[in-house]
């Protein structure tokens, strides 16, 4: 080829790259570090997050690596007791409360309703600064010793026993605390007033309805932990005795005072999910979402319902039986709600032109695992069967069961779904097809034997079992999936990354998906959209015919893609 | 990033108006948004505050007798005394906001400077208050309840006997000290927005000449603070004598 060909054209493409988006305005650390844009601040997030659920996941692994011998393998029951609290505080609050609200919800949340930001830029990086800092605090006390109460923190147990770092890691839980809390505030206030013009409350993506119940609950739930925890720390340090037993204090009180915000922090954690599996199913069906309004209240009714049940925490800590009774009752209501989305998803997905990419794998898995979670949530809902299970590998199972095979998994999805929106770039979907299955495959060979394990007795936070030697094939099964699903993790880090460097461009909607996020190019310009969106469609507003048609037009295309790179490889050769 | 997003903000045909952020379309968008973000925010400190009045009335209920004769130690007076300053300082506070809606520089710094002045002379009285409790061995802790019998004297004591249950005035003791101190903390963080507020007034700066929110705002926070210690007066110094 002479040289001016080349030159004419690449100067075509290298025009294009110059677009001026979000990543590349500023390149410097101070623009990212006191950025206000919301997508910068997102991206700090994900990585921030990322690291943190790095360390949460080490913190399993030894945990998984200890189980394989009935009489433990290398860890004292002291320092067992700090790793499974250091997993449990780690994921909790610097991972799974954070994950998909500060980097997704962050990310798409002015971009579904067509806002060139958050209504409080500043607060939203003062939120990340505030989760840097918890995140820090809550490190250097595991580094300091650790923590050896549980991530539960139950007292008189943290409060007047435990010598250890629980003061410093409390701190850090407490100002992380109200990393969510601005979060919440932020997220609500925008819904409210930066809707773009026709973006009414039943056009806004599901996505958008799920985070707005989840802010109320971050609002309302968050600092009541916030002022309990802190209580301990001051029984701790200045002696006031609030929850000490000795002095006439009730130690219970902590655990009403802390399950009522940690239970409706599980839905903190588990709504974003949903948030994410909405716009997943809806978009790779390619149909409007079944009972749009069902599913949009839905969310609103779990952050009700999810107020009144912490007592289900508590059947085995002096509550009354009548207590028990109700709060039982009322837990089974949940799953009402909670039903009501499965079936809605499915009903979508049913006739509709499902397309099997990554991110819709992700959902599938999801559907399927959090099934099963929320039915022995049901299990252990029930005061009677309950007694049974409490604090075996039974309720463990179940609460990865939704927490990773919901929360995590959707993660994922949500993830590989906006990763070409978020950086511009198409990563290879085979890769991420195969990692989806290997993540199924890994979670349910981990957790899956630990729901017989727990039934046949095997209690939770205990590093040997060698009262019951029977239990070890069953662990050393979930040793092996945790080893895949550490595969299934890692994995993405890699090829994601990749496609920075070799992805194909991936240009405003790849996936042919519908929303607002889709229609401004990818990785979006500062202010998000160049002209403020007027929104005149329904929300999902796929025509199922043009859909068909377009599938048969991108198959053909790929298949002459196909054909011509075949082509063009044999030339090369030649 | 800031010229860029200006020039974007251009050519949508605004970002004119002196003290509108970027992010918002217009003024009444933003004005709005910091209402209902300041609302919100509101929601949750009575979140936060809300689970301590819980705590309070639980054991309250539970040990009204040892209540009613641990809370005879307080000062009325001083209670009282602070209870008025705050409200005086509610009104002031209204003053300001009053004077920012009619663009009244001068009269919202003086209004400021009252209730700043107001906020100041609480966290005095309260520090002899607890200066007084703190020299009668009154906070919680090893040695509380020796101490403490010769704090109370009489009131505790019927026929040489001691009746009343000192833990649990102990236990009355912490959530004093943790009530009005959480509360006095928030007088403090009160105190420094305030500060900040009349610097920006005194500095002509846009977002709050231009737009009366931001002063409203902190006057919201500001009775929010009131607020809380219209319930804690009541409740910790003015008791009925249980029967």
């Amino acid at each position: 080829m002479s040289s001016t060909v080349i030159a004419t054209d690449e100067l075509k493409p290298k025009a294009k790259a110059e677009e001026v988006n979000y990543l590349n305005v500023e390149h410097t650390i101070s623009s990212w570090l006191l950025t206000g844009d919301h997508k910068r601040i997102a991206l700090l997030y994900l990585v921030s997050t990322t690291f943190f659920f790095l360390l949460g996941g080490m913190a399993a692994g030894m945990i998984r690596y200890e189980l394989t011998s009935p009489a433990g393998v290398v860890l004292e029951s002291d320092t067992y007791n700090k790793v499974f609290t250091s997993h449990g505080i780690i994921m909790v609050f610097t991972f799974l409360v954070v994950a998909i609200p500060a980097v997704f919800g962050n990310f798409l949340l002015p971009l579904m309703i067509g806002a060139r930001d958050l209504a409080f830029p500043r607060l939203n990086l003062g939120s990340w600064y505030m989760y840097m800092t918890g995140g820090t605090l809550i490190l250097a006390g595991m580094l300091f010793g650790g923590v050896d109460t549980g991530w539960t923190f139950y007292t008189p147990y943290s409060s007047m026993y435990s010598n250890t770092q629980v003061s410093l890691v409390i701190v850090g839980i407490f100002i992380a605390g109200f990393s969510t809390i601005t979060t919440g505030i932020n997220f609500v206030v925008t819904i409210h007033k930066m809707r773009a013009p026709g973006m009414t409350w039943f056009r806004l993506p599901l996505f958008v309805w799920a985070m707005y119940a989840t802010s109320l609950m971050m609002i309302l739930a968050t600092p009541v932990v916030a002022i309990t925890l802190l209580l301990v720390v001051f029984e701790r340090t200045f002696k006031l005795p609030i929850f000490s037993p000795e002095l006439g204090g009730d130690p219970v009180l902590f655990q009403h005072l802390f399950w009522f915000y940690s239970h409706p922090a599980v839905y903190i954690m588990i709504l974003p999910a949903f948030a994410v599996i909405s716009e997943l199913v809806a978009n790779f069906s390619r149909k409007r979402i079944f009972g749009y309004h069902f599913v949009a209240f839905s969310s609103l009714a779990i952050a009700g319902l999810g107020f009144l049940v912490w007592g289900h925490h508590m059947f085995v800590s002096s509550q009354s039986m009548y207590e028990s009774i109700v709060f039982s009752l009322i837990s089974y209501l949940v799953a009402v709600p909670s039903a009501v989305k499965i079936f809605n998803w499915m009903a979508t997905m049913y006739k509709g032109n499902v397309v099997m990419a990554s991110p819709m794998i992700y959902a599938i898995a999801f559907l399927m695992i959090f099934t099963v979670g929320g039915l022995t949530g049901l299990v252990l809902g029930g005061a009677g069967t309950d007694i049974h299970l409490t604090a075996t590998y039974f309720v463990v199972a179940h609460f990865h069961y939704v927490m990773v095979g919901g929360t995590m998994l959707a993660f994922l999805g949500g993830l590989h779904y906006w990763w070409p929106k978020m950086t511009g770039r198409l990563f290879n979907d085979r890769l991420a097809q195969i990692n989806a299955v290997i993540v199924f495959i890994g979670f349910n060979l981990t957790f899956f034997p630990q729901f017989i394990v727990g039934w046949m007795g095997m209690p939770r936070r205990y590093h040997y079992y060698y009262f019951a030697p029977e239990f070890q094939a069953y662990h050393i099964m979930s040793t092996l999936g945790s080893t895949v699903l550490a595969l299934g993790f890692i994995w993405p880090a890699f090829y994601l990354t990749m496609s920075l460097f070799n992805g194909k461009k991936a240009g405003p909607n790849p996936w042919g998906a519908h929303g607002l996020e889709w229609e401004t190019s990818s990785p979006p310009p500062v202010t998000n959209f160049l002209e403020t969106p007027i929104v005149m469609d329904e929300v999902y507003d796929f025509d199922p015919e043009a859909e068909h048609a377009e599938n048969r037009r991108r198959i053909e295309a790929a298949e002459a893609a196909k054909s011509d790179e075949r082509k063009g490889s044999m030339e090369d050769h030649q | 990033m800031s010229a860029i997003t200006d020039s974007m903000d251009h050519g949508h045909g605004h970002g004119h108006e002196p003290g509108l952020h970027h992010q918002y379309e217009d003024m009444v968008q933003q004005t709005e948004s910091y209402i209902v973000g300041m609302w919100v925010f509101l929601t949750t400190e009575v979140m936060f505050f809300g689970a301590l009045f819980f705590i309070y009335t639980l054991y309250r209920w539970n040990y009204q007798r040892d209540f009613y004769i641990a809370h005879e130690h307080l000062n009325v007076l001083m209670g009282a005394g602070n209870t008025t300053v705050l409200l005086f300082s509610s009104f002031t506070m209204v003053m300001a906001v009053q004077s920012a809606q009619l663009k009244k520089r001068m009269h919202v710094m003086g209004y400021l400077v009252v209730t700043l002045m107001c906020a100041f002379t609480f966290l005095i009285v309260k520090y002899f208050e607890y200066a007084s409790k703190i020299a009668d061995h009154l906070y919680p802790g090893a040695g509380f309840a020796t101490d403490a019998k010769l704090a109370f004297g009489e009131h505790a004591m019927e026929g040489g006997k001691l009746v009343a249950n000192m833990n649990h005035v102990q236990l009355f003791y912490g959530l004093y000290f943790g009530m009005t101190g959480l509360h006095a903390v928030h007088i403090i963080a009160g105190i420094l927005v305030i500060i900040a507020l009349i610097r920006l007034w005194y500095n002509k700066a846009n977002s709050v000449i231009h737009d009366y929110v931001p002063t409203e705002m902190v006057g919201l926070y500001w009775h929010f603070v009131d607020l809380v210690w219209i319930f804690l007066f009541p409740l910790f110094y003015l008791m009925p004598k249980p029967h």
